[in-house]
């Protein structure tokens, strides 16, 4: 089925919450600069799956992964990754937006400055060029020195995937990016997804079927920890290979 | 690639320092509290060596002849504390019902804030305004009442006849109970408001009266915070030294009456510390300061053990 | 006779009206000692106060030198106490999530966060004053800076518990090293709180008296050396209350008044700080 070459490839990923078995052997390859979207109904491990890319589960005691993700012929899961390595290649967007309580300019320039030494110039450039990106520039180009804070929710879920591509990632995680905004934010960000994966390869996590028919390019559906069905997007909606697929994207389940 | 491998190697380390030195800071709180136990008992080995356990029993303190035992000022503090407890605790059980079920919601901060701010006066206050305004008018108007109507009671009339001088031992526990009224007071309004609005609903829902929802199903939901935030008020009367120091009347003699002169540790420590001449005194007064902690410590161990509890309990509903 | 109903009721009412009478009983004690603090304190506040030094018995005065010996102990109980808790209880809060070294420091602390001001006295006595064979405004402020550590802590970690997860793992995801998620983000977002904390233990320390008394003991002249006798305004209060003399109590009356206004405009000011701060977030 893949005819792009893949970015991210996951061999026999088995994740464990303390004893709780959450992800069962899952097999997946994840196509460069495109947008696959993992769907599934609550706690079918969706979430969980998207936090092993950039190992975010390591923050939390007990909580264990085993298997392979190969990024760059790197195992991400191996025990000497660098994390902080991995997580500059591999940039998350969160449900709720997460501004710093810092200002806006700073707000981008933290994950830069983590990694790069840029003069005054070529940081002014950065932050332009990811605002643009993430279309937030021009509403916030007066006010950079003001509080990420104060801006709206859409803005703010903006400014933190503008935050997230200003360290130019090679991979784009978004878990929900969505849940907690309006319709009218939502449909900005849609589109803004659909422009960054000239440059980024995306993973989406989202609860809204119409949103990964309408963004992604690959969907994946998950259930109680298992990858049921992973295909192109078009032939995952309209002509799904198992019942349970069909199941849950006709509503009648889940 | 744009990554500065010296860079991440350096953060790695960094990360290390970093959560060594917090690390150290608290082994620091653990190795203060080390050596101030450490400190008291080589302080009081002098007065351990020629008293032994007689120091606790002994109501001797006479510094002329080296004679020292620490009976009066622990009955001092423990009677003190205990009465101070037996006003404070309805006050400050009325008052954390006042502030979460009766109160006006416009009402609620700034009473509650008045409440906090009694906490906030400086215990010294307490005892100035004690000694130069209460003590007087306590011992002018009160104090001849209760020897006229308590003191002629059966059994419990010698502790409440004495002579009417404003100062001693029912004066300091009454300025004991206004000060730790707002530490058990805003630990129960606290604790109360742990309590799931649900679960009062349904008692509402019932045909319950305010008084029935707090008694029946708010008290013992939360009884064993309430009890935890009234040792802590005892805690904090246990230790409470200048209030006290104004007021109790700093004598070294056993007495029935509340209303006759005592000493506290706390207060005897005020007193005589920097006065205190000789490797014995000095010594001894050292050692009823390690006394004093070691109570106050039992007392907020069970305190924060009850309060980890409710806690937990909490923790484990939502 | 009552029926049950009316029994009811009337238990209601009795309770509901002990419970504003309680209330009541509180805020009587608080107007009575503030309104006896500006009877006694306003008559004796003039500027002579801040103008001379603490009087010898029988003779009038000012508290200048107790004003600023108060002032310069407290800022050094702070500046010592502050770094130490804000890094002990990011350390609770951060890295303690595993072992037996945080349960037990938080467990200690909060023992010493009651624990008798007198006793923190003694213990700087016992180790420093008995070494250096004199009070001194160091020992002052050290017996202050162990008050500081304990309020300190508990602020911080509480307040780090309540910086959202999602904002760690946010930076994490950036990348950032964790000493620097915690100083640049987490800490910075906990720091109205941290800030509040730090002003209520600055408010308690002010007004204690109990640790002075045998640190940094009083000193009737002007002294800017911390290695000396220190006066302050707690134990000069102290003093000249218990004194026979009138000049002495009209002084003790306005040192009272000065340290009260102070503690209790700290407390206000840091709650006002803190609800102000957590309304914009």
């Amino acid at each position: 089925m893949n005819v792009t070459p893949n970015r991210i490839v996951v061999k026999d990923l088995n994740f464990y919450y303390g004893k709780f078995h959450a992800l069962k052997g899952i097999n997946m390859d994840i196509a460069d600069k495109k947008v696959t979207a993992f769907i599934g109904p609550s706690g079918c491990g969706k979430s969980t799956l998207l936090r092993t890319f950039n190992r975010m589960y390591q923050l939390y005691p007990q909580q264990t992964a085993t298997g392979a993700i190969m990024l760059d012929g790197d195992n991400i899961l191996d025990r000497n990754q660098d994390l902080n390595k991995l997580r500059a290649k591999v940039g998350m967007v969160f449900q709720k937006p997460t501004p710093f309580p810092m200002s806006i300019y700073d707000n981008i320039a933290f994950g830069v400055k983590l990694y790069q030494n840029l003069s005054k110039n070529d940081m002014d450039e950065r932050v332009e060029w990811a605002l643009k990106k993430a279309a937030l520039w021009v509403e916030v180009k007066d006010k950079l020195k003001q509080s990420g804070m104060g801006l709206s929710g859409g803005q703010q879920q903006r400014l933190c995937i503008a935050r997230a591509i200003a360290v130019k990632p090679q991979v784009l995680l978004l878990d929900e990016p969505t849940s907690a905004l309006d319709p009218i934010s939502t449909a900005h960000i849609e589109k803004l997804i659909d422009e960054l994966k000239e440059d980024f390869t995306i993973v989406i996590v989202t609860h809204n079927m119409q949103q990964a028919a309408r963004v992604s390019d690959y969907t994946a559906y998950m259930y109680l920890g298992d990858l049921v069905e992973f295909d192109e997007t078009s032939s995952v909606f309209t002509n799904p290979k198992r019942k349970e697929t069909e199941d849950y994207i006709t509503g009648r389940f889940g | 690639m744009f990554l500065h491998e010296a860079r991440l190697k350096r953060q790695i380390l960094l990360d290390a320092l970093f959560r060594n030195m917090t690390r150290v800071a608290a082994l620091g709180v653990l190795l203060l509290l080390g050596s101030i136990l450490f400190s008291l008992v080589m302080g009081s080995m002098p007065a351990i060596h020629a008293f032994g356990f007689g120091f606790l029993k002994s109501p001797d303190w006479d510094p002329v002849n080296d004679k020292f035992g620490a009976l009066i000022p622990i009955i001092g503090t423990l009677v003190t504390s205990g009465i101070a407890l037996l006003i404070a605790i309805p006050v400050s059980f009325g008052i954390a019902l006042f502030l979460t079920e009766l109160s006006p919601r416009a009402l609620r901060r700034p009473l509650g804030i008045a409440i906090e701010l009694l906490a906030g006066i400086p215990s010294i206050i307490y005892g100035m305004w004690g000694l130069f305004v209460f003590a007087p008018l306590f011992g002018d108007r009160i104090e001849p009442w209760i020897n006229d109507h308590l003191g002629t009671l059966p059994y419990v009339g010698p502790f409440f006849s004495g002579p009417p001088m404003g100062i001693g031992m029912l004066t300091a526990s009454i300025i004991l109970a206004i000060m730790v009224i707002p530490f058990i007071s805003s630990v129960m309004r606290d604790v109360f408001e742990v309590v799931p609005p649900m679960l009062k609903e349904s008692a509402y829902g019932l045909g319950s009266t305010t008084w029935e929802v707090v008694m029946k199903v708010v008290l013992p939901y939360t009884k064993v915070g309430v009890a935890g935030g009234i040792m802590l008020g005892l805690g904090r009367a246990l230790g409470e030294t200048m209030a006290v120091t104004f007021v109790i009347g700093n004598a070294h003699e056993l007495s029935k009456s509340l209303l006759n002169p005592g000493n506290s540790i706390s207060s005897a420590l005020a007193n005589e510390f920097t006065e205190a001449v000789g490797e014995l005194y000095t010594s001894s007064l050292i050692e009823l300061g390690l006394i004093l902690f070691f109570i106050t410590f039992v007392v907020l161990s069970i305190a924060r053990f009850m309060l980890y509890r409710l806690g937990r309990r909490e923790g484990k509903a939502s | 006779m009552f029926d049950l109903y009316t029994k009811r009721r009337l238990t209601n009412t009795i309770g509901l009206g002990i419970s504003v009478a309680a209330m009541a009983f509180g805020l009587f004690w608080l107007c009575w000692i503030l309104w006896t603090l500006l009877d006694h304190g306003l008559p004796a506040m003039t500027p002579v106060v801040f103008a001379k030094m603490t009087p010898p018995p029988g003779s009038a005065g000012g508290l200048v030198n107790a004003i600023y010996g108060s002032i310069a102990m407290t800022i050094g109980g702070t500046l010592i106490g502050t770094p130490i808790g804000i890094m002990a209880g990011t350390y609770l809060a951060e890295f303690g999530h595993r072992g037996w070294l945080a349960p037990l420091t938080r467990f200690i602390n909060d023992i010493l966060l009651s624990a008798p001001s007198i006793v923190i006295g003694l213990f700087i006595y016992e180790v420093y004053v008995v070494h250096i064979k004199h009070f001194s405004g160091w020992a002052g402020t050290l017996a202050l800076a162990i008050i500081v550590i304990p309020i300190v802590i508990r602020t911080t970690e509480n307040m780090l518990r309540l910086v959202p997860s999602t904002l760690r793992e946010a930076a994490a995801a950036l990348g950032a090293p964790q000493w620097k998620i915690i100083n640049f983000v987490t800490l910075r977002a906990a720091r109205a709180g941290i800030i509040t904390g730090v002003m209520l233990a600055i408010a308690r320390i002010s007004g204690e008296t109990a640790p002075l008394l045998f640190t940094a003991l009083n000193n009737q002249f002007w002294n800017e050396n911390m290695s000396q006798p220190m006066a302050n305004l707690p134990v000069v209060i102290f003093q000249f209350a218990m004194s026979p003399y009138e000049d002495w109590q009209k002084l003790a009356w306005a040192g009272a008044l000065l340290i009260t206004v102070s503690v209790l405009a700290l407390n206000i000011l840091a709650r006002m700080l803190f609800r102000q701060s957590s309304s914009t977030h």
